[in-house]
């Protein structure tokens, strides 16, 4: 009896905690043709989880309730290079997975999937949001339990993941300090060239300028 | 038993998460992130702005009795920490409406409350081997070098796209610079010579 008294409570708080977590993220209002837009710059070969939980303004009650049925998300994500990578709708509550495979800037784009204008009726949708980036994506406690590893041997585990999280993002540094420096340096040869080039131009033409009025002129009798 | 029952409660207190987004801005558009925040929580924010017209934005923190927390006009970057009074919703807005054609992407990371602990049993207040503390003292450490790669990843992408801006419109202007001048070179040997021809015209007439 004592251990099913645990087992309730345990699983009792667990629940209260996934409920807690999931209310207390971020969130801001959406219109109902609106789409938001986030953008995460990532290395490659990382995993990016996302959350979200819509909540609908109910007129009669005056506050915000979870959303209906009917009213679902719609997830788009893009890679650096333009390409959609995840486009899928979800529910009025979501979960959304994908790993990088090229790094840089990707798109993470949401809207609504409403088409009756009713169920907006002049009020806005509140979107809670997160965003959980590489090692912050991993779910310890699934970890523990596959892999079956003592406290020491997670708290390892996570320090190891820490670490190759930080060196992907060290060669995602190198990549992009290498575009910078050929932005750079393709401005510099960009100036130097033009400025020569327009020099020569002026020049050409103000030589050309001269000798024509000069025929011009001996040509109508005036010099 | 009321152990577990103390640690579970100390579990349910520690979970909380915090939040980084980038997202845009259009040109005169206000953005505003709610939170809900118990009383007596610390919160921190900070914020950057990556591309756009002056990389500046306004911002402004308001409490739930909208009161003013924290309001600054063009900033490109700061930071941002309070302790809750009260319990309720927090609202954090950037707005771009003084710009009239330039978007802004602005990166906003919302930390409030404390790290959510590994696993559930690692709660415990009993005193940690030499290995876990070395563990967790580690693990501090590393997380300051994430922010601090966070943040120069920031900046060399606000560098970036600055040094790119000048590439486009060094670009831009030489081609135009190019054709204009041309087109003036010609243009006023053209309108000498129309001139001329006028006069000799009239002249002709005269006589």
């Amino acid at each position: 009896m004592v251990s099913v008294k645990m087992q309730s409570c345990v699983l009792s708080v667990l629940l209260l905690n996934v409920f807690y977590s999931v209310v207390s993220s971020l969130y801001f209002h959406i219109g109902e043709t609106e789409k938001k837009c986030f953008i995460e710059e990532i290395p490659d070969e990382t995993m990016i989880i996302g959350n979200y939980r819509t909540q609908l303004y109910d007129k009669q009650r005056e506050e915000y309730l979870p959303a209906t049925q009917g009213l679902g998300m719609f997830v788009e994500v893009r890679d650096p290079d333009d390409k959609v990578i995840l486009s899928r709708q979800y529910g009025s509550e979501g979960r959304f997975t994908f790993t990088s495979h090229t790094p840089g800037e990707h798109q993470i784009c949401l809207h609504s999937n409403s088409s009756k204008f009713s169920l907006f009726a002049g009020g806005l949708l509140r979107v809670h949001l997160d965003i959980q980036v590489g090692e912050h994506a991993n779910n310890y406690a699934e970890i523990a339990a596959k892999d079956k590893l003592t406290e020491l041997q997670l708290r390892v585990r996570q320090l190891v993941e820490q670490v190759d999280q930080i060196q992907k993002e060290q060669n995602y540094q190198r990549y992009r300090e290498e575009r910078f420096r050929q932005t750079s340096e393709s401005t510099n040869q960009r100036v130097l060239w033009w400025s020569i080039v327009q020099t020569l131009i002026l020049v050409a033409i103000g030589i050309w300028q001269m000798r024509h009025l000069k025929s011009f002129f001996e040509a109508k009798k005036l010099v | 038993m009321l152990y577990l029952g103390l640690s579970c409660l100390l579990l349910h207190v520690l979970v909380v998460f915090g939040t980084e987004l980038t997202f845009e801005l259009p040109d005169n558009e206000k953005e505003c992130f709610y939170e809900e925040l118990e009383k007596d929580v610390r919160f921190d924010f900070d914020f950057q702005v990556i591309s756009g017209g002056n990389y500046d934005v306004d911002c402004f923190v308001i409490d739930p009795l909208d009161n003013v927390l924290y309001n600054e006009k063009k900033k490109q970057y700061d930071s941002f920490s309070h302790t809750t009074d009260m319990k309720g919703v927090y609202k954090v807005c950037f707005s771009n409406e003084f710009s009239t054609f330039t978007d802004k992407t602005v990166y906003l990371d919302f930390r409030h409350g404390d790290e959510e602990p590994l696993l559930e049993s690692m709660t415990r207040s009993s005193a940690l081997t030499q290995m876990e503390s070395s563990c967790v003292s580690l693990h501090e450490i590393l997380n300051s070098v994430a922010e601090s790669q966070t943040w120069y990843r920031l900046r060399e992408a606000h560098d970036r796209i600055k040094a790119e801006h000048l590439l486009e419109r060094v670009s831009y202007w030489s081609i135009g610079e190019t054709i204009l001048l041309f087109v003036i070179g010609i243009g006023q040997v053209i309108m000498l010579r129309s001139f001329f021809s006028d006069k000799k015209g009239s002249l002709a007439a005269t006589t």
